[in-house]
């Protein structure tokens, strides 16, 4: 089947069969490898991306379902250059350690403080649930999410 | 001045600074190489059919169907491997006795447990080399199925390997003079600990890459491991193919926990198929792969008997184990129980301690190394057994605990066990534990709870702990018939502008030692912590090392690291004294700047020495041109790393639901090079022990099926059933290591699981209760009351 997507910037047309997920479309399809894949039963969110602003675990969706969207990675949402608050904050806070569970989480968390730009630790810990980390117990991924809302405006309460 | 020194030090003390880490660049955005990053041109994927049964006999297979279908390029089962069917390597045989099976890649005849591998296909891509398997015809004869230890080591029993007769492994035995000290004992307490299977489940699924290099014999293996250069030896071993051509690399790794410390089937297969082939080879396995195939951890049945005065004097410790083998030995299966087996006794001074493991197989995965590997097996029996016998006696259990540890005038001291620990200090640790923890306050709180009949019951648990890490002394393993030694090493170069590499044996997969190493080197070196690359887990470009687990890399790599570059500048304060015209006795090394003594005028940088080194154009007689400096260290003893956990447990009396309230732990890791690191470790750890206590236990069904085989049944924690954690340090630096470190990968997840479970039981005293099953979910704590309630056994 045809699709067109935006990915990080970018108009993509490609030629997807019916059951390509969309996670592996963006990494074997167009090598968005930035995006990873740690489990096939949608548990551990490590594949978390951007669906038209709203977080997505991309090995739920299809890659068709896609068609005619805006998709962003965590390839997109700065030039490496300028960081975002949000990769700023994990960094300041060490929120992450072999780093792999990063990229959804970093997603999610976009996505969070997009919706709630004051999360109290209660709300960080509920909206990050669907995102599985086993490196660093969530301490320092709470008090990143924590973090990055104070450098975007808000104030975690 | 010389344009040299306009590089200004980061600073002088980078050791012991919460330095930002240099790795979370890529990480952060995305450019992490992944091993499942790795795309080769012409590569062939490589999908596994894996066994359904935990015990068959395999009457046919047949995989020529699978070879017509679309994009499928070849297939194999044993038969059609032939020679390059590998046979998986043990390399810690414990006792002159024990029984050692074959573990072939892929099985030939049997299946011994569910994920076995059976057969595989090659495809030029992933989709269709899955959808091939199942064209491939196999029938299997299914066996009765041996899950149960105690069962296993019936007579009568259903063998897993039958040609040897038995399922029991090995008998190990330590110790003695136990009987003799509990005759004259006031109190002696036994109980039987389970000390649950466990799942590594580390984030990134394993992959490997391996590739044929075509200028050479060379062949390139990309792995998601934490041990490149054993891996590399051993797959030399295995395969036949000469060690020179076989380059393993570790690219970045997303989390071990010992679950990448092997050398899996899965590696011996893609470096063969890729030789057999001539082409690139791939695998990357999915998560439900993973949870039958990567090694398993824990998995102990432990009978615990501890002997004692009335007024709670200790005399003595009696450990009687059963471990689980799973079907198949590993890299150091058997291995496992015994660094746990010195760690019994733990903190305390006793008489005699008599330690008895017997080794099982069954129709289960594999057990290997996970987190703490023994240790947090050893910790869990010992914390929770002092918390029982105080219960006997009628002590308050920190009080006992007090009264029977080695107090900080001791030191060093020789445990029963046979172990001597260099440094500690319980009592400080504990008082900032309990200062921290409010536990008067806490206590008082019980009291009033208990008083009034709250349905919601607070409990108090306890875990002074102690472990050894840091492995190894190579003479020590060599005792232990560990087959490898525990030396690690470093070479330091410096280039010709300054800039420094320091290439370590360890192999990082999330904890930073790009960061920490650099600061050691920054330290010694006075050169900024970000003109330092730390190259590592590449046999390619640092050739020599013993890689990552045990929290042994800052022990024993960072000993390397501290000893090379001060080797580079005895070796550069030659040639600084050459170009100032002085003997090196009148230099003296400050901030990465030679200077003569009582000449505030003659200097000369460490940079600028590097560039004469480099030239070469007039170096004093008889040294040599570059400046490098290389070391390799054997520790001179473990590291023992101490601390207090106490945790706040709420226990709904009604429901069995269990609460972790408040968490605080104390630890004494020596000297931190990085306290910020140090802590993400302590946090990482703290999850995964109190996972065990609270959420995860793989479960088998009698027929051997893994009940708990994805991430929706096997319960990692997700931040919502974890709080924040309250942590601080004491330090006692070790005197064994000359930079006063210890390990701390592993002291969270030793401490936790003991600390969480003491407190539930705490709780639930008064009613009864005198042990809770690990992990303690709901229903097994409600079930729990309701016995004690009924009078029965907990």
């Amino acid at each position: 089947m045809h699709i067109s997507v935006t990915v990080d910037g970018m108009a993509y047309q490609a030629d997807v069969e019916p059951r390509t997920l969309l996670v592996h479309w963006l990494r074997e399809g167009i090598g968005k490898v930035g995006t990873v894949v740690g489990c096939d039963t949608s548990n551990c969110g490590s594949c978390t991306v951007l669906l038209d602003g709203r977080s997505v675990k991309s090995c739920s969706v299809l890659a068709v379902q896609a068609d005619g969207s805006t998709v962003t990675t965590i390839q997109g949402i700065s030039d490496g250059n300028e960081w975002h608050p949000v990769q700023t904050a994990f960094k300041e806070c060490h929120g992450l350690q072999c780093g792999y569970c990063t990229p959804g989480m970093v997603m999610s968390t976009v996505d969070l403080l997009s919706e709630n730009p004051n999360p109290t630790e209660a709300e960080i810990r509920e909206g990050l649930e669907g995102n599985l980390c086993r490196c660093t117990g969530y301490h320092n991924i709470v008090k990143s999410v924590a973090y990055a809302a104070d450098l975007m405006g808000g104030s975690a309460k | 001045m010389t344009q040299m020194e306009v590089t200004t030090p980061t600073t002088p003390t980078a050791l012991g600074r919460p330095i930002r880490r240099k790795e979370d660049a890529r990480l952060l955005h995305g450019q992490t190489n992944w091993t499942d990053n790795i795309q080769l041109p012409g590569t062939l994927h490589m999908a596994i059919l894996r066994s359904p049964m935990a015990h068959a006999r395999i009457t046919k297979l047949d995989v020529s169907a699978a070879l017509k279908m679309p994009n499928v390029v070849a297939a194999f089962g044993a038969a059609e491997l032939g020679d390059l069917n590998g046979s998986v390597p043990c390399v810690w045989p414990v006792t002159d006795d024990i029984v050692m099976p074959g573990f072939p890649a892929l099985a030939i005849d049997k299946v011994r447990h569910v994920g076995d591998c059976v057969a595989v296909v090659l495809a030029t891509d992933a989709v269709h080399a899955a959808d091939a398997l199942e064209a491939i015809e196999v029938d299997y004869e299914p066996l009765p199925a041996v899950v149960n230890m105690e069962s296993a080591i019936v007579d009568g029993s259903t063998i897993v390997h039958d040609d040897k007769g038995t399922n029991t492994c090995y008998v190990y035995n330590l110790g003695g003079g136990y009987d003799e000290v509990a005759a004259k004992a006031d109190v002696i307490v036994k109980r039987r600990f389970i000390n649950q299977r466990l799942i590594p489940a580390f984030m990134e699924p394993r992959a490997v890459v391996a590739a044929p290099m075509g200028m050479s014999d060379e062949i390139t293996i990309w792995t998601s491991t934490q041990i490149p250069h054993i891996l590399r030896v051993l797959l030399a071993l295995v395969t036949g193919i000469p060690e020179n051509n076989l380059r393993v690399v570790a690219p970045d790794v997303g989390g071990g926990f010992g679950g990448k410390l092997q050398c899996y089937r899965e590696e011996i297969l893609v470096t063969q198929l890729a030789r057999k082939l001539g082409r690139p080879v791939k695998w990357t396995e999915t998560r439900s792969e993973d949870m039958v195939a990567t090694h398993h951890g824990r998995d102990q049945i432990q009978d615990i008997e501890i002997a004692s005065t009335s007024d709670g004097k200790m005399l003595g410790l009696k450990v009687t184990l059963l471990a689980n083998m799973g079907a198949y030995l590993q890299i150091i299966t058997p291995g496992v129980p015994l660094l746990g087996m010195f760690m019994y006794p733990a903190i305390y001074k006793m008489d005699a301690y008599d330690f008895t493991c017997t080794g099982v197989f069954t129709n289960t995965t594999p057990t290997d190394a996970y987190r703490g590997a023994g240790r947090p097996e050893a910790t869990y029996a010992i914390e929770r057994i002092v918390d029982e016998l105080a219960a006997e006696l009628g002590m308050e259990p920190m009080e006992l605990r007090k009264k029977n540890w080695i107090t900080h005038e001791e030191f060093p001291f020789t445990t029963v066990a046979g172990l001597t620990y260099d440094t500690g200090n319980y009592e400080a640790a504990t008082a900032r534990a309990m200062e921290l923890f409010d536990y008067d306050g806490l206590r008082a709180e019980q009291a009033l709870r208990r008083a009034s009949g709250d349905p919601v019951q607070l409990g108090i648990g306890i875990s002074t702990f102690t472990e050894m890490c840091g492995l190894a002394p190579s003479r020590t393993l060599g005792a232990l018939k560990y087959v490898a030694g525990g030396w690690e090493h470093c070479t330091v170069r410096l280039l010709p502008t300054g800039k420094v590499e320091v290439v370590t044996g360890t192999s990082p997969h999330g904890q930073g030692h790009e960061t920490a190493w650099s600061q050691i080197a920054s330290s010694v070196l006075g050169v900024p912590v970000e003109d330092i690359e730390v190259i590592h887990s590449d046999t390619g470009r640092s050739p020599y090392g013993m890689d990552t687990y045990g929290s042994r890399s800052l022990a024993v790599g960072g000993q390397a690291i501290k000893k090379a570059a001060d080797r580079l500048v005895e070796k550069a304060k030659v040639i600084a004294a050459h170009q100032l015209e002085c003997s090196p006795d009148d230099i003296e090394f400050v901030e990465g700047v030679f200077r003569v003594k009582g000449d505030p005028e003659k200097v000369q940088p460490l940079g600028a020495v590097a560039f004469e080194a480099f030239t070469a154009h007039n170096l004093p007689p008889g040294v040599e041109p570059t400046l490098s400096a290389e070391a390799t260290v054997d520790p001179e003893d473990f590291s023992y790393p101490h601390g207090t956990h106490l945790a706040a447990m709420e226990v709904d009396t009604e429901t069995g639901k269990v609460t972790l309230r408040k968490y605080v732990c104390v630890d004494d890791v020596g000297v931190q090079v990085n306290p910020m690191i140090v802590e993400g470790q302590v946090h990482g750890g703290l999850a995964q022990g109190i996972a065990q206590a609270m959420f995860e236990g793989a479960q088998y069904d009698e027929d051997g099926n893994l009940q708990t085989a994805s991430l929706a049944d096997y319960l990692i924690p997700s931040a919502m059933d974890l709080p924040s954690f309250i942590t601080d340090t004491t330090c006692t630096p070790s005197t064994t290591h000359p930079l006063g470190t210890k390990g701390v990968g592993e002291a969270g997840a030793i401490a936790s699981t003991p600390a969480i479970i003491n407190g539930v039981v705490d709780a639930l005293r008064p009613l009864g209760v005198t042990d809770i099953t690990m992990p303690a979910a709901p229903m097994t704590v409600w079930r729990a009351i309701q016995a004690a309630k009924a009078g029965g056994a907990a």
